[in-house]
């Protein structure tokens, strides 16, 4: 089974200091970037699928990024990938979604897959939009939500249960299929400390647009489908209230809180 | 020169900072209040190579160096001495005797279970009568002839042994005969847990560390292959002496980890305690306690990081260990001190974590060499004279 899994470095959600740069455009070196964390949801499925039959098993990692991007790819290599794809150029800052999809899109075809898999969406843009439109792209079946993924690979076929608002649908697809993946499918795994070692000597092959044969004009900032007008902070959380003590009491406490701002 | 930490070395950092805050952190105060060794969490962490890090692949460990090692014990520290104090033990004084001395076939039957995280070890050297003085041992072990080279029979008693009572292997000194000037021929030895004639005695009930365990060792004519002898007959003094100063470097970082627990807490209270209508930390009583936390902790950690890597580097490391253990160490000490002063009377009480900080730093004062050890040996270097 070979998978692809498409990952985001995105500013660290953690740190809280995630803002936007005088072009509206995200100001990367004011936080440390990490694996979007669908995007490690996405990785752990593909590790087990691969550990289930291992034989001529992979998982490569493509990322469109800046140039900083290897450090951050380094985590998702310690937890098991067998190497990265790194696409960067100066003519893809500022891309939109659709310059995003067009050009992973295009390092999807110099690669070999059964399976591409990628978050439902990223920390930081929320589009959501990147997987369907890199699968319309190139013509693959697209597999949205899924909270388990069981590939039959004599069959050369894969069936996912896809979240839905009154319980899932199942899904079936021929492979290659392209995958988006969410927090149902299980908990990313912390990388041991082989996997850290292991992590030093693996490939991160990088791409140019020329690499890609694509014309740095119709990507890219510049044809930028969508452009962002105003962004505004939410206002500040409230104090927060922590309730303690029994359930008995704790629930009452909480009904309380609710009833008092007629919530309930 | 360069300073900053390799960048796999901020991976495991990370790594680890990230676990210990997560899967760890929540379950601390339950397991100090009960004085229950984490056993679920020693899995866990053996499972993520964290018992075998600076000890190569091929005898079971991750294969990373002691700078790494120190970064290791400094995070776990940080959120819980226990756990640090568990996991130096183990692996400075389990598992460094056998990677340093042990024979292959030792390495293949005892290191490897150990540095993979299935077994846990533990070091026995002090004794009732021999602490500081560690020559002093009282433990004796006798050869009984037989096949394969005889039977070792141990008799004699350990105290303060971290991971007593959890550890499958345990590695002991003993004295094995006289030299010919007088003094104690003293070996090692691989004892299993069960071995006849062995057995875990009490456990103590201790000021902090709580979720670790140290206890007593009882030997009682306990019988070992004469193929458990670690290292040479009369080598067991040198060997521990070079294990005590890499286990120092552990030592060192995870006083690190506690003090900059200490401050970690102390910064966000200093910020929004407010007393005569402004935070605390706007007053300079407050402010500068943080400002000599921080800036000694920083040397501390430096000095630990140093010797970490004269380590690595295959250099002398005995000095440069003993001053970043015994400055770690009491820095840890005062700035956990200053942590609780920052937070005044909710310092002293247990709703905060401080108090356990000040607790557990103590510790570091005292294990591998107390303070007063460490500077007799660095005074020793120093001077060329024969300090007692
Ligand atoms: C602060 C900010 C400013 C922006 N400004 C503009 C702008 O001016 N004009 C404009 O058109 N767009 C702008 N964008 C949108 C930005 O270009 C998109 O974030 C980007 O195209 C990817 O979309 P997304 O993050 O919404 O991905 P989603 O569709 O939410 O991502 C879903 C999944 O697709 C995969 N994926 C997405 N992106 C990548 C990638 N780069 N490499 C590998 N896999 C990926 C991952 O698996 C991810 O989980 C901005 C975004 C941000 C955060
Ligand atoms: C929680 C804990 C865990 C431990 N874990 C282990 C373990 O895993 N394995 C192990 O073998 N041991 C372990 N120890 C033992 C520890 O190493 C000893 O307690 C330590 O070396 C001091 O020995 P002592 O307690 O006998 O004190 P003593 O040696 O009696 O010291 C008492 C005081 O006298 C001072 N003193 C002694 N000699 C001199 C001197 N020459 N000059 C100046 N001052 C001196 C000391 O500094 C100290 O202040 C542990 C101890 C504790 C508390």
């Amino acid at each position: 089974m070979r998978i692809v899994v498409l990952v985001k470095p995105v500013p660290d959600p953690a740190s809280g200091g995630e803002r936007l740069g005088a072009n509206g455009r995200l100001d990367r070196a004011a936080v440390p970037a990490v694996v979007n964390g669908n995007d490690e949801y996405a990785l752990e499925a593909a590790l087990k699928l691969t550990a289930a039959a291992p034989e001529g098993s992979e998982v490569t990692l493509l990322s469109m990024a800046p140039a900083s991007a290897p450090e951050t790819l380094r985590k998702a290599l310690a937890m098991g990938a067998t190497r990265g794809v790194h696409v960067t150029d100066p003519a893809l800052a500022g891309s939109c979604a659709v310059s995003t999809a067009k050009v992973l899109a295009a390092a999807l075809k110099q690669l070999e897959f059964d399976l591409v898999l990628a978050g439902v969406d990223t920390s930081d843009g929320l589009g959501g939009t990147v997987p369907a439109a890199v699968a319309a792209y190139l013509g693959l079946p697209f597999l949205s939500y899924a909270a388990r993924i069981e590939p039959d690979e004599p069959a050369g076929t894969v069936r996912v249960r896809r979240i839905s608002p009154t319980g899932y649908d199942l899904l079936e697809a021929p492979m290659p299929a392209l995958i988006s993946c969410t927090q149902a499918l299980g908990e990313p795994r912390y990388p041991t400390l082989k996997g850290i070692m292991a992590a030093r000597s693996k490939e991160i092959a990088t791409r140019s647009l020329a690499d890609l044969e694509l014309d740095p004009s119709t990507v890219g900032g510049a044809v930028a489908t969508t452009q962002v007008l105003a962004t505004k902070v939410p206002p500040a959380r409230g104090a927060t209230e922590v309730v303690r003590g029994t359930p008995d009491e704790g629930a009452t406490r909480i009904v309380e809180f609710l009833a008092q701002r007629r919530i309930i | 020169m360069d300073l900053d930490l390799p960048t796999e070395h901020q991976l495991l950092r990370d790594t680890i900072r990230d676990f210990m805050t997560s899967e760890v952190a929540p379950v601390v105060d339950q397991h100090e209040r009960e004085r229950r060794f984490p056993i679920e969490i020693v899995r866990r962490i053996g499972e993520l190579g964290w018992l075998g890090i600076p000890i190569p692949e091929d005898e079971g460990g991750a294969g990373l160096d002691t700078l790494a090692y120190a970064v290791a014990i400094e995070e776990i520290g940080r959120v819980w001495g226990s756990l640090g104090l568990i996991v130096a033990a183990h692996t400075s004084l389990g598992c460094g005797p056998l990677h340093l001395v042990g024979s292959a076939e030792q390495k293949q039957r005892y290191l490897i279970p150990m540095a993979s995280g299935e077994v846990i070890g533990a070091y026995g050297l002090t004794e009732p009568g021999a602490g500081s003085d560690s020559g002093g041992t009282r433990t004796i072990a006798r050869l009984e002839e037989g096949p394969n080279g005889g039977t070792w029979v141990i008799d004699g008693g350990k105290r303060f042994i971290t991971n007593a009572g959890h550890a499958g292997t345990y590695i002991v000194t003993a004295k094995t005969g006289l030299r010919d000037d007088g003094s104690p021929e003293i070996s090692a030895f691989i004892v299993p847990a069960d071995t006849p004639g062995f057995s875990v005695g009490r456990l103590e009930e201790k000021l902090g560390l709580h979720a670790s365990a140290t206890g007593e060792l009882v030997f009682s004519g306990a019988r070992i292959p004469a193929a458990n002898l670690l290292g040479e007959r009369g080598d067991g003094f040198r060997t521990f002496l070079r294990i005590l100063d890499g286990g120092r470097i552990s030592i060192g970082a995870l006083a690190v980890g506690l003090a900059q627990a200490a401050l970690d807490a102390s910064i966000p209270y200093a910020r929004t305690r407010e007393q005569f209508g402004r935070p605390i930390g706007t007053f300079q009583g407050v402010a500068f306690m943080i400002a000599d936390m921080a800036t000694e902790i920083e040397a501390a950690r430096q000095l630990v990081w140093r010797a970490a890597w004269l380590k690595d580097q295959g250099r002398d490391y005995g000095l440069a260990a003993a001053q970043a253990k015994l400055f770690a160490s009491e820095v840890s000490s005062r700035a956990t001190n200053a942590a609780i002063q920052v937070h005044g009377g909710y310092g002293y009480v247990t709703e905060y974590p401080v108090e356990r900080f000040f607790r557990d730093a103590k510790l570091t004062e005292i294990g591998e060499g107390t303070s007063q050890i460490q500077r007799l040996v660095i005074a020793r270097r120093i001077l060329g004279l024969r300090v007692v």
